[in-house]
């Protein structure tokens, strides 16, 4: 490595004390604190609203598609698996594994992105929306008649709170993942410019944080949003 | 110049990953194949849940080997974030 290119891709040494690790990293992780406390205010009030109006809820699969969330999930843990794969690989001076698993972690991250969008016409498609049903709609006449649904029991009469929270805890984590896959392609872009080397490839584990800690999130988020 | 991340051997990314895979298989099973009780079921999902964000915590995002300020850095909100959730299940509750 030339004294110039330490001097231009380095951090100051004094900067880099201190925390034990460099700026970047260091601001990642706050920044991910402020991230959980920003899915526990939306997770929290999630528990609070489910608790206090139980009946508003449908049970598991009666409203959300499940099989194609499922599918989904699985996605977004094969992305972060890439995602590491290409950390690995940037580790071990594997140029050629770095572009393309940072390419697949962006193309599944994008397919993750595109089935949500799917899910969501699908939900307006059947009536589900945000402030609960649609008018005329298929699952508004199923709850109107108060008969039996997808093997549970009526729907309920009203949405609203369901279909608020679910969109907007979705929704939100659904923006984070589409950032994080635009900051990828901007990765990516850098990796093919050869930005990235064994001894220096910060980018590449900064934007891997955020990855993985959004796939983190969506763990949770199926648990307590599809399958509770 | 400071090394991006602390040296190791690389984990196996791809029994993790496996791991992962099988256990979103599971809790599927739990939820539409077997018929346990509500409560059960819930407990059931938490563990799995919570399994699951930490192999993705300790694995993918390397807290596992990383230095222990940096350990604390990242598990300082969660303290917070069982606060939060406790004061507002209090609404409920109480």
């Amino acid at each position: 490595m030339t004294h110039a290119h330490t001097a231009t891709m380095g951090p100051p040494a004094e900067t880099a004390v201190g925390s034990g690790v460099y700026n970047e990293k260091l601001g990642m992780w706050v920044f991910l604190g402020s991230e959980v406390m920003f899915f526990t205010a939306l997770i929290g009030s999630y528990i609070i609203l489910r608790f206090a109006h139980p009946v508003a809820w449908a049970q598991p699969g009666q409203i959300l598609n499940v099989p194609v969330t499922a599918i989904n999930t699985f996605f977004l843990i094969c992305s972060s698996v890439t995602m590491v794969k290409a950390f690995a690989a940037v580790q071990d001076g594997d140029q050629k594994g770095l572009r393309l698993w940072l390419l697949a972690t962006v193309i599944i991250g994008g397919t993750f992105v595109a089935i949500q969008v799917f899910e969501y016409v699908q939900l307006f498609h059947h009536g589900f929306l945000p402030s609960g049903y649609r008018e005329g709609a298929e699952l508004t006449e199923a709850a109107a008649q108060g008969v039996a649904w997808k093997g549970g029991p009526a729907l309920p009469a009203s949405v609203g709170l369901y279909g608020t929270t679910f969109y907007t805890m979705t929704g939100f984590h659904g923006f984070h993942v589409t950032m994080g896959v635009l900051c990828m392609l901007y990765v990516t872009w850098q990796a093919f410019r050869g930005k990235y080397t064994s001894t220096d490839h910060r980018g590449v584990e900064v934007i891997g944080l955020y990855w993985h800690f959004v796939d983190l999130v969506w763990i949770v988020l199926f648990t307590i949003v599809y399958l509770i | 110049m400071t090394e991006p991340a602390t040296k190791h051997a690389h984990p196996n990314y791809i029994g993790i990953w496996l791991l992962l895979a099988v256990l979103t298989f599971l809790e599927l099973g739990v939820v539409f194949v077997a018929h346990f009780g509500k409560l059960f079921v819930i407990s059931v999902l938490v563990v799995m849940a919570v399994w699951k964000a930490l192999l993705v915590a300790l694995y993918f995002m390397h807290l596992r080997f990383e230095t222990n300020r940096l350990r604390i850095l990242a598990i300082a909100p969660l303290p917070l974030a069982v606060i939060m959730i406790l004061a507002v299940i209090t609404e409920y509750v109480w």
